[in-house]
């Protein structure tokens, strides 16, 4: 639709729409700052750059989708199995191929991760065929309607449940004797370590967190879209959009990061052209890049 | 003797469409050459300069849809109300603008990445590629989106009378490997120059690199602008020899092929690209030969790929010169020099 | 600029005046004012987090600075990038060694080069016969700087296996590559045993013979008072002496900040 076309009764519905899309995307932030989180914090703390993060969502998509539709498990019990499933995956993946690389060049990580990447993405093909499914939930059909504003209550639930993650993991970062030690190997490893961290242990648990929250972000929207083998790579793409928007190793700004990400494609795509919606996070990424290289929040010395 | 073995070599390949007369292996030998191009075009970036450049391909599809377009003609609104109409141009005419379409691109992306480094300037590249992706896609007016750009003319050269049509595959193989060596001979050039020097300098020590007074971001947007030209001229003949483009040219599996191809063969090195590239451009047909789906392909270059950075982290080119003891840098013409002014002091 | 402030004297190459550096809250540097006039040998010494390394730092365009100016020849070489300050003429080395480790000495040196060189992207991609010409030139001055610091030998070793005190000398010899009328040197000798130091003592009054002015940065007295004609000494930040070297081994604040200690360990 051209810029200049809008009739008469579209623009009397405008405000009402610009208010529902502010609602889809508050609720659509919540998932995608758990992406960026957990994609942040595994560049904070081990300076990896992990291009598994999209396979992991896409697999805790798929775990959802396994356990709901051909083994009917509890919708909310399988949402449990497939984070743990997710945090299993990301040790695994910590263990077999990172932890040897531990002093290795970013580039060199980059490299490893990618090959895992492309193998894992074409594993989900071959297995699950390219095929979309969709997943059942348990919630009512109806959306729940406020005036001119509507929203599924599915997306409330995902919306709930993404907002505790995420207070579960500022809880985690910086109150608990972990989140200490994941704050010390972040300003220093070395120092860290002198100090008794044990830096293999953290880095494996901090990839392992990043993929549970990478395989809840991908349990939770697999029943609100529908699963496919390639949707990690939009997911690892918008993770990577909000993580340079908030500045690679910022939790706070991965947050905010999500939300800004999430407002820019339900205005890009409403307001511009449905196809440009995944191109937002890319547009992002160029004019922060232009105004301010390091990310809205890149704060050196600190995790959160 | 080794000095004649590259040239011999050359020779040999030039041969090959005057007794092979089996297209299907003509056909493997030109996309092998096409991505062996665009391999050793990243490698200056990769190997060179150093930089993880994830958003190669990007430069490959400009100069293939570039090239197409400007040979079949197009309309489009390149603003509001702003029409732009080509006529459709000759086809070496086209390859060109494919060509300089790619290095202007690469220019921009490059004054505007290189501001950043590490993983940043990875994650840039790399949405670089998918925004352009996603253009070729969305902008159905110019490009026909998923439609696919169809009917692009081969090339003709020479006027009516005299004139070589490259249709036909031992035609457009030759093209290739014209195209492949005097890409290897601007890319020697250039690494074994003041400029080259300059990139290795950046890679090696970017501080001191900069401290005895090499603009490091000047080099990088030189590399990058030489690297999309030649990646663009490589989308260019592949526009014309398949004669279809649409937007799956833009995915990032492509740019990883490539990247595979120099890390295995080695980066850094001018014999690394090629060797990497011979040896994935005849992979994917072995495996297609055993009948196995395109995934197990893509697997195995996700595999090959950790195994290479595991247990051949600098490729197979400086693996065989420390076995052999031939190192480029000793190879180079300088030792002679040398020892040359050593006997004269 | 400000010619009301600049009490340079008119032959001072590098005039660093009323320089600060601050990180967030802590001060590595406070006004700091001194010259190095042309032919000369100035180091400038302080115990450790004086301020020395950011000193060089904001000079060199690494760095900052938080308030004053750095003059060379008389323009200031505030604001522009470091590569461009080399081309001013001012090069620095770096405290750990510096080298392009994986490649050879001769490479090293090449690189060093870089200014020298006349060579330009187009006629190194048409391949004129004047860019061979060039890198012949070029390898004749490597080498004659390779012999210069003594490394001819070394010349097709790479440069991450020389030994220590051999990257040392490969670091001074890319930097004078760079053809510089003012180097800064930043701890050469550290790290060095008695002989390389003794060595590199000599090297730098040879590259002064060279009509190159020096600056060195340094905590080996030995050094320090064997070679300087003038030392400025820094404290937390602030210089507390300036003068010849016999003034300042006689000055009683600088015995009490940091000559006292320093000596004790350079008789132990």
């Amino acid at each position: 639709m051209r810029p200049g076309a809008l009739d008469r009764d579209q623009r009397r519905f405008s405000l009402d729409q610009l208010l529902q899309h502010g609602l889809n995307a508050i609720i659509l932030g919540g998932t995608y700052a758990l992406l960026g989180i957990g994609l942040t914090l595994i560049f904070g703390i081990m300076k990896v750059v992990n291009f598994t993060h999209g396979e992991v969502y896409a697999f805790g998509a798929y775990v959802m989708f396994a356990l709901v539709m051909p083994l009917g498990v509890n919708f909310f019990v399988a949402l449990v199995l497939a984070m743990a499933l997710g945090i299993l995956l990301g040790a695994a993946i910590e263990l077999l191929l990172l932890s040897r690389l531990r002093d290795a060049d970013i580039d060199t990580t980059m490299l490893v991760m990618i090959g895992a990447w492309i193998a894992m993405q074409n594993t989900e093909q071959l297995a699950w065929t390219g095929v979309a499914h969709s997943i059942k939930n348990p919630f009512p059909p109806e959306p729940l309607v406020w005036g001119a504003l509507s929203v599924s209550w599915n997306r409330l639930f995902v919306f709930a449940v993404a907002s505790l993650l995420i207070a579960g993991t500022y809880y985690l970062v910086n109150w608990t004797k972990f989140g200490k030690a994941l704050r010390a190997t972040f300003q220093d490893r070395d120092t860290a370590a002198l100090m008794g961290v044990r830096i293999d242990r953290v880095n494996t648990a901090t990839f392992a967190l990043g993929s549970g929250l990478a395989a809840a972000a991908g349990a939770l929207l697999g029943p609100v879209f529908v699963v496919v083998p390639t949707m990690g790579d939009l997911a690892a793409s918008k993770a990577f959009a909000i993580v340079i928007l908030g500045g690679l190793g910022s939790v706070v700004g991965a947050t905010v990061g999500g939300f800004i990400l999430a407002f820019a494609e339900e205005l890009g795509s409403g307001y511009i052209s449905s196809g440009y919606r995944d191109a937002m996070g890319f547009v992002l990424i160029i004019l922060i890049l232009l105004v301010r290289p390091t990310g809205l929040f890149a704060l050196k010395e600190r995790i959160s | 003797m080794t000095r004649w073995l590259p040239h011999l070599f050359v020779l040999f390949l030039a041969s090959v469409p005057l007794w092979m007369t089996d297209n299907y292996i003509l056909h493997i030998l030109i996309t092998t050459g096409i991505f062996i191009i665009a391999a050793m075009s990243l490698n200056l970036l990769l190997g060179y300069t150093g930089q993880l450049s994830l958003g190669h391909v990007a430069f490959f599809g400009i100069g293939a849809y570039a090239s197409a377009l400007l040979s079949l003609g197009f309309e489009a609104h390149i603003a509001p109300g702003l029409l732009v109409k080509v006529l459709p141009k000759p086809v070496w005419f086209a390859m060109l603008g494919g060509i300089a379409s790619a290095a202007v691109c690469g220019y921009a992306i490059g004054k505007l990445a290189f501001r950043v480094r590490g993983a940043y300037f990875v994650i840039v590249s790399i949405s670089f590629a998918e925004v352009v992706r996603l253009v070729a896609l969305n902008w159905v007016e110019l490009t026909q989106g998923p439609m696919a750009l169809n009917n692009i003319p081969a090339l003709k050269l020479g006027a009516a009378g005299l004139e070589l049509s490259f249709l036909k595959k031992p035609m457009v193989y030759t093209l290739v490997l014209a195209v492949a060596v005097l890409s290897y001979v601007l890319i020697r050039r250039l690494v074994q120059s003041r400029a080259g020097r300059a990139m290795i300098a950046l890679r090696e020590n970017e501080s001191l690199a900069t401290s005895v007074g090499i603009d490091v971001t000047a080099y990088l947007v030189l590399a990058t602008v030489v690297a999309s030209a030649i990646a663009g001229a490589a989308g260019a003949l592949y526009a014309h020899y398949v004669r279809i483009v649409d937007p799956d040219i833009f995915l990032f599996i492509y740019t990883v092929t490539m990247v595979i191809m120099v890390v295995t063969g080695g980066k850094g090195t001018l014999a690394g690209p090629i060797v990497g590239g011979v040896l994935f451009g005849l992979l994917p047909e072995s495996l297609r030969a055993m009948a196995m789906p395109p995934e197990v392909q893509w697997i195995a270059y996700g595999v090959l790929m950790v195994l290479v950075v595991y247990f051949l982290p600098r490729g197979i080119v400086p693996a065989i010169n420390e076995r052999w003891g031939a190192g480029e840098a000793t190879a180079s013409p300088l030792r002679n020099l040398v020892v040359a002014a050593k006997a004269r002091s | 600029m400000n010619p009301a402030r600049d009490s340079a004297k008119p032959d001072a190459l590098l005039s660093v005046r009323d320089l600060s550096i601050r990180f967030g809250g802590l001060t590595a540097i406070a006004s700091m004012t001194f010259d190095a006039n042309a032919g000369e040998i100035v180091s400038l010494i302080g115990p450790n987090g004086a301020g020395k390394t950011s000193a060089f730092n904001a000079i060199t365009g690494y760095l900052k600075p938080t308030s004053g100016d750095v003059r060379f020849k008389d323009r200031s070489l505030l604001g522009l990038s470091s590569n461009a300050i080399a081309a001013r003429g001012v090069v620095r080395t770096f405290q750990k060694t510096s080298v392009f480790g994986g490649r050879t000495v001769l490479d090293n040196v090449l690189m060093g080069l870089h200014l020298r060189s006349r060579q330009t992207a187009i006629s190194i991609l048409l391949g004129l016969t004047s860019v061979a010409r060039e890198e012949r030139e070029l390898t004749d001055e490597a080498i004659e700087m390779l012999a210069f610091v003594g490394l001819v030998p070394r010349a097709h070793e790479l440069a991450s296996a020389l030994p220590y005190g051999e990257q040392r000398l490969l670091g001074v010899a890319i930097a004078l590559a760079a053809k510089p009328s003012l180097l800064l040197l930043d701890e050469p000798v550290s790290g060095l045993n008695p002989a390389e130091k003794a060595s590199f003592m000599g090297l730098i009054r040879r590259i002064r013979a060279r009509a190159i002015t020096i600056v060195l940065v340094e905590h080996d007295m030995r050094t320090v008072m064997g070679v300087s004609d003038r030392v400025v000494v820094l404290n937390q930040g602030r210089i507390i002496c300036d003068g010849a070297p016999a003034e300042v081994q006689r000055n009683p604040e600088v015995i009490k900040a940091y000559l006292g200690e320093g000596f004790a360990r350079a008789h132990h």
